[in-house]
């Protein structure tokens, strides 16, 4: 009994982590109908915020030096969270407008110069170290040149490319900027692991029955849930949630209706990418695993896992799916079957399907002729 | 045409260009020149395990140079050509390939993961050039063919080191946590289970992880619920570390055993104080053992990269060594001339112990078992394969 309770306070530890990254993917779906696979990297992303927020840029103490410093530590430790959540929403909004508004809207010249830059890195790279000395200054001049050099390119593109409606498309783009971020933070963080030292006061409780409750475990599973909270407070409650509801119910009509549909959808990448954010920047420094640049690999794999099983673009389907995952996994971890502790994600998958083909709160919509 | 898709034609050709360019500089660097001998290295330089291939590297690197300033071979220069594979197998295949096909490499050095080496092996066999290994341990690695050789222990004596050893110090209950992708972690737990249960111990639980997975706590969990006085975790230091920490954290205050995987500068950062007062067992190498070869090579290697060398640096140099001598003996030199002069190699001094090739390609060496204290790793005990009976 021990055993099994506390089997399953991991096991919504980590639903917990699943559902923030999940409610990304499924917000998303949501307004677009396309799967952001590029979402895991965004956690990525956050845990290297976190860890460069908590070894480089932040003055934190070291706690076995400093054991007094753990109150500053910990307002400073919120600093880096919302540093996280700051840093990883403008990523999913860049990663919108560069990557996947084009696809919808054509492209303009804003898209040239930006890709110029990001190419800039490579060409420079030919030639010198990118990331040392002049480098960086060099590799951006080279891209504001290169900018200027493609717009012709997507000038011709623009008028000569026809916008397709195919949602595949936009699936391989999302793929693809998935691949530009995983070997982009290769170069860029290197692939040796790095790990964040000890820096919050930890404390392990013992609940009546013997089952343990780390403070680490309560943290991750307090914000995540006041995150979850505030995201159904926007989505149900504001302006910007009621537009994204209205784009999720008919794009087109939201659009006739006078909705600004490109500002209402960046402000969805924007939330997913916050709360992907915080729950990698809350990893990094809360449980102490090795940081790399494919850190969000699984973890993506399996939110997505949790979102369909959840029922894709219903939000308390994405909290639910998350911790039915995050529970199967720790119990399958905890018995002696442990080596089919990721097979077992994807046999709860096709079980609930096979029942439920929506998952769990999705409603079944026929698609219309 | 219009005028702006010229343009685009021309960006297009100059970028063809650039590229092309840049290809035939390569290229034309790594041709063979006829008063070279190429030996070639592969190392996983970044990635998982990187710690392991920058040692091993700076090790290779100290000992080939060595080598050229003493005058190289019969006049000959050496040319060490190294290659990352990122510590991924199929990148080893990769490299292996260019390293024998391209570069024509007549020796190939690597890898310190069995992983690798066995992905990698089939290549050097197939085109005939010797293969050493430094540091891997998983029997396997060798038995892959006749040139294949390793100058280290493996893992059926390394982890009966540990079963000894684990006994003699009083545990009798222990627990397993292995990495069940990774041919060396799998094997040394059958190994370590074997030695333990013929002492007199007994295996009380076991359970596998990934390497990649974040959240052990489920599994160390269960392990806790069975009572072990000691657990085995024969991973790699870039797990062991957050392995050692939930374990601390859900109460689990056993000692933790492990083996070679763990010799990372790397381990501590990553383990805090989890592991203070743990148990592993590694090559013998260390500094406190006091012993001519070894003050020598690690005043050398200080000269030469300002940091300490670790047992895979000193692996890597006798790999290195190993080489440059049986090319020094060998009759032709070839692939099949230079591993008919490694197989013959009997009592090569080298840093980490006195090297004699077996039958199997094997060398019989001793193993130490080191202490855990803060960020100094003390030897505890130095056991030999006779005491084993092996």
């Amino acid at each position: 009994m021990q055993q099994i309770a506390q089997q399953l306070i991991y096991g919504i530890q980590l639903g917990s982590l699943y559902a923030l990254i999940a409610l990304g993917y499924t917000m998303v779906y949501g307004v677009l109908r396309l799967i952001n696979f590029a979402h895991g990297d965004v956690y990525m992303v956050g845990a290297f915020v976190g860890f460069y927020a908590c070894t480089r840029w932040l003055p934190f103490k070291d706690l076995a030096v400093h054991p007094e410093a753990a109150g500053a530590n910990i307002a400073l430790a919120v600093v880096a969270l919302l540093l996280a959540m700051a840093i990883c929403s403008a990523m999913g909004v860049v990663i919108e407008r560069f990557a996947y508004r084009p696809l919808r809207n054509g492209l303009q010249k804003a898209d040239a110069h930006f890709w110029g830059l990001v190419l800039g890195f490579p060409i420079t790279g030919l030639f010198m170290p990118v990331f040392a000395g002049w480098g960086p200054l060099v590799a951006v001049a080279v891209g504001i040149g290169v900018g200027f050099a493609m717009r012709p390119l997507v000038a011709w593109l623009a008028r000569r490319v026809k916008l397709s409606e195919s949602r595949l498309n936009a699936l391989i783009t999302a793929i693809g900027v998935s691949l530009l971020l995983e070997n982009g933070g290769l170069l860029v963080f290197g692939a040796n692991p790095n790990f964040i030292p000890n820096i919050l006061p930890e404390h392990t409780y013992t609940l009546p029955g013997g089952v343990m409750v780390g403070s680490s475990q309560l943290t991750i599973l307090g914000v995540s849930l006041f995150l979850m909270l505030s995201l159904r407070y926007i989505v149900m409650c504001t302006r910007p949630g009621k537009a994204m509801r209205a784009i999720s119910h008919d794009i087109e009509a939201a659009k006739l209706m006078g909705i600004d549909t490109d500002r209402v959808i960046a402000f969805t990448f924007a939330l997913g990418g916050s709360l992907a954010g915080a729950g990698g920047a809350m990893v990094a420094a809360l449980t102490h695993v090795k940081i790399t640049p494919l850190f969000g690999l699984l973890p993506g794999l399996k939110a997505f896992v949790a979102a369909v099983l959840g029922g894709a673009g219903s939000l308390p389907g994405a909290m639910v799916g998350g911790l039915l995952m995050g529970s199967a996994e720790s119990f399958v971890a905890g018995s002696s079957l442990s080596m089919f502790r990721d097979a077992i994600a994807f046999c709860v998958l096709i079980i609930i399907l096979l029942v439920r083909p929506a998952g769990l709160m999705g409603r079944h919509v026929p698609e219309k002729v | 045409m219009t005028r702006s898709g010229g343009k685009f034609v021309g960006l297009l050709v100059a970028l063809a260009l650039a590229i092309g360019l840049n290809g035939c500089k390569q290229q034309g660097g790594s041709a063979a020149d006829a008063d070279e001998i190429i030996i070639g290295e592969y190392a996983s330089l970044t990635g998982t395990t990187a710690t392991f291939g920058v040692s091993t590297h700076n090790g290779v690197l100290l000992a080939i140079e060595e080598a050229n300033a003493a005058g190289g071979i019969n006049g000959k220069k050496i040319k060490l050509i190294t290659e990352d594979d990122r510590s991924k197998a199929d990148e080893a295949r990769v490299v292996v390939t260019k390293l024998v096909t391209q570069n024509k490499a007549v020796a190939v050095l690597g890898e310190v993961a069995s992983t690798r080496s066995m992905t990698a092996a089939p290549v050097c066999q197939q085109y005939k050039v010797p293969m050493v290994s430094p540091s891997s341990t998983n029997p396997e690695v060798t038995r892959k063919g006749d040139y294949i050789f390793r100058v280290c222990f493996t893992d059926d004596f390394q982890a009966a080191v540990v079963g000894k050893f684990a006994y003699d110090k009083g545990y009798r209950k222990a627990a397993i946590f292995k990495d069940m992708k990774n041919d060396y972690s799998v094997a040394f737990a059958d190994n370590f289970a074997k030695s333990f249960v013929k002492q007199g111990g007994k295996v009380v639980g076991e359970q596998s992880y990934q390497e990649g997975d974040t959240d052990f706590k489920s599994q160390l969990n269960s392990l806790k619920a069975a009572g072990p006085d000691a657990i085995l975790c024969p991973g790699y230091y870039s797990e062991v570390g957050t392995i050692a920490r939930q374990a601390r954290e859900i109460g689990l205050n056993v000692p933790i055993l492990g083996g070679d995987g763990w010799d990372s500068p790397k381990l501590v950062p990553g383990a805090g104080t989890a592991l203070n007062g743990c148990f592993f067992s590694n090559h013998r190498f260390s500094r406190e053992l006091e012993l001519p070869e070894i003050k020598a090579f690690i005043a050398n290697f200080k000269k030469k990269y300002n940091e300490n060398p670790d047992a895979l640096a000193a692996l890597g140099y006798d790999a290195a060594g190993l080489v440059v001598d049986a090319m020094k003996r060998a009759t032709k030199l070839d692939g099949p001339g230079i591993r008919d002069a490694i197989a013959q190699t009997k009592g090569y001094k080298g840093v980490t112990g006195v090297i004699t090739l077996d039958q199997n390609r094997n060398a019989r060496k001793e193993a130490l078992i080191l202490r855990i204290d803060g960020e100094v790793f003390r030897v505890e005990k130095t056991y030999r394969p006779e005491e084993l009976g092996q």
